[in-house]
């Protein structure tokens, strides 16, 4: 096959972008490694320490941080599951008295994240005492529009003969559910879990209005009272510690590309 | 028997969303008709007053424009720059997989831990900014500290962030058409430009426009670089809807005026919606 006319161009200015899109990242990976004094003196022979590691762990709860992140993903996630696992199947296939109003009502949630509302969910939270717990900072995403509606569209495509043959053999409407429409949906599960957890592990606006004790506060707003220009930490420290904090949804991405990319798509188009 | 377990089945997802959509996006309406209650002074109705101060608010105004700009700004360099991006990806490509790699990645970080790197590349003279404007002969930048220049230069960082994320709803879309367009294209002898200005870019605008709908929606919810860059300063040059609502709430504490701000994004919000809707509906009978 003959390569068109510019085709090496392109290619060159395809690497040129790439290369742009990577160097916030390669130069805060080469300020991390090197002593401090290096990170404004490029040079390929520069000695190579992990002591800006070492500071950074201790100038930070990072332990605490990371921990409290990971309980509060699993614990939104598994939530999601479950609630948006029945209320998908509900309107799936239970057609319902008032289903359609019910379903709009469901996706006002995909314009209006808590996030906009911090002020009145910061009330809310508060009349429940539960102003700094990490319960406080996932229970208004627990019940999530956009789970509702990917499963909701996945259950749907379920053709009718398999939940008969299932009802056939005994089984009662949740023994259908997990049975028949659990399984076939794996792929919209894996594709939700992987956008949820992304989000979560991201998600700052919310957990740092409700939280103020670092019990409770996730990676995010450790990372940004860690990093807030007034905190005079200097920048190869910062760069150590915002690589720490972000290494392993990184390394998941590098792992799971495909998959991850699979998935953002999936979600987004439906 | 469908009625009961329907709603079985919803209620415990429905109670989560009342109680943190539902009802706050209400409590938030009609807090915005109060005074706020303080120890010596209970909030009581004050009618449209909190909605006459918000017109006088000089800040209001500059950071609704902001947002405009904002959206302005990055959303179409961000739509232009995921679309060229899509079709050197979805090409034969030498190394495309890391090429697509490459694209992508700012979309999985944090953006609080972007704004951490980015704001040494913003420095005065050390920074990455200065540096490379050192070579093209330019002087010393205070990026984040001149209200002429902070938007801007948080939109360059915006930009970057979101790209890769949209490249991949043309991804999706360049996958879907058929091979024999192109093959059709070149038996014509159609150059590349004009296959993509008469053909691909047409076919591509139905993802233009979803792209566009969602990313000003998220253009309003950007507001978490803020935090670590600027603050919304200097003067409120850099400061989003969003922020000024936190910073009513929680640093001045006028809970009822930051009430009424909320309402106004949720109206700009709901016109979104009503837009996507229409534009949606079209799609459908489009096809």
């Amino acid at each position: 096959m003959k390569l068109r006319p510019g085709f090496a161009l392109e290619t060159m200015a395809a690497w040129a972008l790439a290369a742009l899109w990577l160097s916030p990242l390669a130069y805060a990976f080469w300020a991390a490694f090197h002593p401090a004094a290096m990170a404004t003196h490029f040079d390929l022979f520069a000695p190579l320490t992990l002591a800006n590691f070492a500071k950074a762990w201790t100038y930070a709860p990072f332990p605490r941080h990371f921990l409290n992140t990971v309980v509060l993903v699993t614990m939104i996630l598994s939530a999601q599951l479950v609630l948006c696992t029945l209320a998908g199947y509900a309107f799936a296939r239970f057609e319902f008295f008032g289903h359609h109003v019910a379903f709009g009502l469901v996706l006002v949630q995909l314009m209006v994240m808590p996030e906009v509302l911090i002020v009145e969910n910061y009330r809310i939270m508060a009349k429940l005492g539960l102003v700094d717990t990490i319960l406080g900072i996932g229970l208004p995403y627990m019940a999530s529009a956009f789970g509702i509606f990917l499963l909701r569209q996945t259950f749907k495509t379920v053709p009718r003969e398999l939940e008969e043959a299932a009802r056939v053999e005994g089984c009662g409407f949740l023994g259908v559910l997990w049975r028949v429409y659990v399984p076939l949906a794996r792929p919209t599960y894996l594709a939700y879990g992987l956008v949820s957890v992304s989000y979560h592990w991201n998600n700052f606006l919310w957990p740092l209005v409700i939280t103020n004790a670092v019990e409770t506060r996730p990676l995010t707003v450790g990372l940004a009272i860690f990093g807030a220009p007034e905190s005079g930490v200097d920048w190869a420290v910062i760069s150590a510690g915002t690589i720490m904090a972000v290494s392993p949804l990184l390394v998941a991405f590098l792992l799971f590309q495909r998959q991850f990319m699979q998935s953002f798509m999936q979600a987004g188009i439906k | 028997m469908k009625h009961v377990y329907g709603w079985l089945l919803l209620t415990p997802a429905a109670i989560l969303l009342i109680g943190f959509t539902h009802y706050p996006a209400v409590a938030t309406l009609i807090d915005s008709f109060y005074s706020t209650g303080t120890a010596v002074r209970p909030s009581r109705f004050v009618g449209l007053e909190n909605y006459a101060a918000l017109l006088e608010d000089p800040i209001f105004w500059q950071v609704l424009g902001n947002n405009a700009w904002f959206a302005l700004g990055t959303i179409p360099t961000a739509i232009a720059i995921a679309m060229v991006m899509a079709l050197w990806v979805n090409d034969r490509l030498p190394a495309r997989a890391l090429v697509r790699m490459a694209y992508f990645t700012p979309t999985v970080l944090p953006m609080i831990a972007v704004a951490n790197l980015w704001l040494f590349f913003y420095t005065p003279q050390i920074g990455l900014f200065d540096r490379l404007g050192a070579l093209a002969g330019a002087g010393s930048h205070n990026w984040l500290g001149d209200p002429d220049l902070v938007l801007p230069a948080t939109m360059v960082m915006v930009v970057w962030k979101e790209a890769g994320f949209f490249m991949i709803f043309y991804l999706a879309a360049l996958q879907s058409l058929p091979p024999e367009l192109e093959e059709a294209a070149k038996i014509d002898g159609a150059s590349r430009w004009y296959y993509f200005r008469r053909v691909i870019f047409p076919l591509l605008m139905p993802t233009t426009l979803f792209v566009l709908v969602n990313a000003t929606i998220n253009s309003f919810k950007l507001v978490d670089h803020l935090f670590i860059l600027t603050k919304g300063g200097p003067d409120n040059a850099s400061s989003l809807l969003l922020y000024y609502v936190y910073q009513v709430a929680f640093s001045f504490f006028e809970t009822a005026y930051a009430a009424t701000l909320t309402v106004v994004l949720l109206a700009l919000l709901a016109a979104l919606a009503v837009l996507q809707f229409l534009l949606i509906e079209k799609r459908v009978h489009y096809r």
